[in-house]
């Protein structure tokens, strides 16, 4: 049993209960709620009587549980309520789960980014339902006048079993909302857990089949206005002037005129990145005349100034040099070249990498590439804004409510406490929705409006408005002894604007001579966090080098990753070392056995890698085929460490859907630039993969521990590029090094 | 602007709009149905996709004038519960991760299994091809369709 304080940070839960006021009634709306799927459900209560922050119970027993982070697709709206629902003691069939509203003062970390919603929300979540199902076991000890410790919980029931007393927590509810909050809880023994480690459904999934409103696109109120933004069709540029004498005598349109995201003086944060201040806007009544007027909009663009500036970045201030343009992807490949050969930041040395590398026998050295990817979530950037004198209501899809709020708060000088983000269901997120300057736009056209508008982006406005995964290279040598023997490793990385070097990672702590550089080249190509920033690339760079080096070793690229890290584990080199050698050898083993590997196949062609982000540690054998001289992918293996499974059919699917993010983006995807501009617009030209090219089966096998939980949003579709790549040399007797891997060419432009 | 009689979802429904209107911003904007999604504006995502009659057609790129007599079904008319077997089969595979193709694909579906009641992986594959699903649910969908398949004989 563990005992857990019920406050934690700078965050106090006394303080989020009695901001409820316990016992009284709250409105409710039914259309905000979530009924899981399974019959038998109790109907809806007359009163709600508020627990805490997280939870409210209605005098018949239904529950229901507030969601506290943004939904991108990753389930937290089934997930996190699961958590509060099992520490609770409750029948999920009984339980609603609503979405939060933005409240750092009750909640912690409302973010979707980095895979740390389950992570961070753990013990925030237990502990919200465990203090209320011992405020409840109080409640029912006072009425029965019996000990509180002889009470016993089970499915929404108190019992006092020796007193014969039994009651819903319906029935205790209003006593249990006037009970002090406790200032500590006892938390279930893992083994006793019924709802976390099952597969609950979506609660949203009925709704979603039937397409009800539940995106941020989707959202209306009355009066309401559309607006769409033009901006420069390339980076580099910015507005000189605009004719609009068209365009504002077309059918439907209300206003145009040119807006500043940001005000000049503004310190920007790191989440305020954004391509284009200056833009210019289209206001009518429907999309459809929006759409038409802005075609009829004449420009003329400037290139703009070099310029640098200071940003915050979670309270250190970086420096940010944008130059002037035009850029062409061409330029940056051999920029990238370039700087790979020149002298870089060292930023870790074990041992004397440079003297071993002199007298090795033989050294290996590669390089690998990728490209710039949009993130193209399905659902376009777009945010609804009411913002009059007195306050700025603002619904839609957003990663960073909490940093979001400062800013529209800052541009429209309204104090935090007049700003009210509603977060919406969305359309997917991939990192690109922690970037919110479409909700500040919104608002800023909104106050000019004094109107409701729905700022809405066309899908070539998303695409070509930046925010790109950065583009990357990568070397990689490893010195081998005259006896094969890995004696030295390498790595030498860096990218446009950014390095994706992750110094402390797998082989570091494994090789006893090892050097890790980084250099990067600025840009005025903005770019942003894509789901698994950095390791996106790096980890697919690497796991392939590897399986090179374990050709040239003449050994099997499952036994010599297992040798090293058999050594990280017993003597690792150096400091720092950010990985459990133990558990990455732990999914290796798995991976192994589940795909039986070693095993051939007639025609099957078989690659591996593992690696260690987010917290999870991963590894996978994907199999290809060949059909009509096109590689078919198969069957991808998986083993996931991510500690305990909260929801099993939902942590599967995300994982799925990591493998196809990872092979599909590695596969096809490619923003090139040419004179600044994006040579993709749209889904014609930027190729996303597709039903036919998916892998024809997945298997998720999850090693099965009692660690706390980690994410699964990112760690599953960074190794999986590196076991395509291993899985194509076996299949075709060459090595990829530069992504896309197939169709480079025929689909630009 | 002109006026267009429509049935769409078995009501008929009288809308006065620009006859260029493409009929996925004619059931957004002026019949309030937001199921069908905008994913592209080029029929490149299949996000928007409705039935004109029995055929599974692009919504963006539909314009109102030519949908004349043909009735239209949207996901919100797919069935009256949500019990459709193909969105049954949707929820029995817990399919959606971030949802917003998934009433697309559903409407794909289903226009594929009234042309064929028994798809092999290659019809599926074919018919499903043109729309995106950027979560990468695409293992459960073809999972999906066949339990639907199977439900509708």
């Amino acid at each position: 049993m563990t005992l857990i304080k019920t406050s934690f940070g700078r965050r106090t839960f006394i303080k989020s209960t009695a901001l409820a006021g316990g016992g009284m009634m709250l409105g409710f709306s039914w259309l905000a709620a979530c009924k899981p799927s399974g019959g038998g459900m109790l109907s809806l209560p007359k009163e709600w009587f508020k627990i805490n922050g997280y939870l409210k119970i209605g005098e018949n027993g239904l529950i229901t549980i507030m969601s506290p982070n943004p939904e991108i697709g990753q389930n937290v709206k089934t997930s996190m309520p699961m958590i509060v629902a099992e520490e609770l003691d409750v029948d999920w069939k009984n339980v609603l789960v609503e979405q939060a509203p933005l409240d750092i003062s009750i909640f912690t970390r409302q973010l979707a980014g980095g895979s740390q919603s389950i992570r961070q929300g753990w013990p925030g979540l237990r502990m919200a339902g465990a203090t209320a199902r011992q405020m409840l076991k109080e409640a029912a000890a006072k009425a029965w006048n019996v000990p509180v410790e002889e009470i016993t919980t089970e499915a929404g029931m108190l019992q006092h079993k020796t007193g014969g007393h039994s009651a819903g927590y319906g029935e205790m509810a209003s006593a249990a909302s006037q009970i002090k909050v406790p200032k500590e809880v006892k938390l279930k023994d893992i083994k006793d857990f019924k709802i976390i480690g099952t597969s609950r459904h979506n609660v949203d999934g009925l709704k979603i089949v039937t397409g009800k409103p539940l995106f941020g696109l989707d959202y209306k109120e009355e009066g309401m206005l559309i607006a769409m933004i033009a901006h420069p069709p390339a980076f580099g540029m910015k507005l000189k002037s605009f004719d609009d004498a068209e365009a504002r005598s077309m059918p439907g349109i209300r206003d145009v005129f040119k807006i500043d995201v940001f005000a000049n003086d503004y310190e920007v944060q790191w989440c305020d990145t954004l391509s284009f201040n200056e833009l210019v806007v289209v206001v009518g009544n429907t999309t459809w005349e929006v759409m038409n007027a802005k075609k009829a909009l004449k420009f003329e663009w400037e290139p703009i100034k070099p310029k640098k500036e200071t940003i915050n970045i979670f309270g250190s201030m970086v420096d940010v040099v944008t130059p002037t343009g035009p850029e062409n992807s061409d330029e940056h490949t051999e920029n990238m070249k370039s700087a790979s050969l020149k002298p870089a930041n060292v930023v870790r040395k074990d041992g004397d990498p440079v003297a071993i590398f002199k007298k090795a026998a033989q050294i290996i050295e590669r390089s690998y590439t990728a490209p710039f990817l949009a993130h193209s979530t399905m659902e376009p950037m777009n945010f609804f804004a009411n913002v009059t004198a007195e306050k700025a209501d603002l619904t839609g899809p957003i990663q960073t409510p909490e940093f979001m709020e400062k800013s529209v708060s800052a541009r429209l000088g309204l104090p935090l406490e007049k700003i009210n983000i509603n977060m919406t269901r969305m359309g997917g997120g991939f990192g690109r929705r922690l970037y919110g300057h479409f909700l500040v736009e919104a608002a800023v056209i909104s106050q000019k409006m004094k109107a409701p508008i729905k700022l809405i982006y066309t899908r070539e406005d998303d695409m070509t408005c930046g925010i790109y995964r950065p583009a990357y290279h990568a070397t990689y040598r490893a010195a081998l002894d005259e006896n094969k023997n890995l004696i030295a490793f390498h790595v030498k990385s860096g990218g446009i604007p950014e390095s994706p070097l992750a110094a402390n990672r797998f082989p570091a702590g494994a090789v006893d001579h090892y050097l890790a550089e980084d250099w990067s080249l600025p840009s005025n190509i903005s770019i942003g966090a894509f789901r698994a920033p950095r390791s996106n690339f790096i980890a697919g760079a690497e796991q392939a080098f590897i399986d090179e080096v374990a050709e040239a070793m003449g050994k099997d690229p499952i036994d010599l990753r297992l040798e090293l890290l058999a050594k990280a584990a017993a003597n690792p080199v150096g400091k720092d070392n950010d990985y459990d050698a133990v558990r990455y050898a732990g999914v290796l083993k798995l991976v192994k056995e589940k795909s039986g590997w070693g095993t051939a196949s007639d025609g099957v062609h078989r690659g591996v890698a593992a690696y260690f982000c987010h917290n999870t540690y991963v590894a996978q054998v994907l199999d290809i085929v060949m059909k009509d001289n096109t590689p078919v992918i198969k069957k991808v293996t998986n083993a996931v460490d991510c500690g305990i499974i909260i929801n099993r059919i939902a942590a599967t699917n995300l994982a799925e859907g990591g493998i196809v993010d990872g092979v599909g983006h590695s596969l096809y995807s490619a923003i090139t630039i040419k004179n600044g501009v994006p040579q993709q617009n749209n889904f014609n030209t930027y190729r996303l993969i597709r039903h036919a090219e998916a892998p024809k089966e997945i298997e998720i096998h999850f090693v099965e521990n009692e660690i706390d939980p980690t994410g699964l949003g990112e760690p599953i579709n960074p190794p999986v590029i590196g076991a395509l790549a291993n899985a194509l040399y076996k299949a075709t007797g060459k090595r990829y090094y530069d992504q896309p891997f197939l169709v480079k060419q025929d689909l630009l432009g | 602007m002109a006026i267009f009689n429509l049935n769409v979802n078995g009501k008929t429904q009288q809308i006065d709009v620009d006859p260029t209107t493409p009929m996925l911003w004619v059931l957004r904007d002026h019949l309030n149905l937001v199921g069908t999604k905008y994913g592209c504006g080029i029929a490149s995502c299949g996000a928007c996709t409705i039935h004109l009659d029995d055929t599974a057609m692009r919504s963006c790129i539909l314009p109102i004038s030519a949908v004349g007599n043909k009735s239209i079904t949207t996901i919100e008319g797919l069935s009256e519960n949500g019990d459709h077997p193909v969105q049954k089969a949707w929820l029995e595979h817990d399919v959606p991760q971030c949802g917003y193709c998934q009433a697309g694909q559903i409407m794909s579906a289903a226009a594929l299994l009234k042309d064929n009641a028994d798809p092999d992986d290659g019809a599926i594959e074919s018919v499903m091809n043109g729309n995106i699903c950027r979560c990468g649910t695409y293992v459960r969908i073809k999972a999906a369709v066949k339990t639907a398949a199977k439900t509708m004989k």
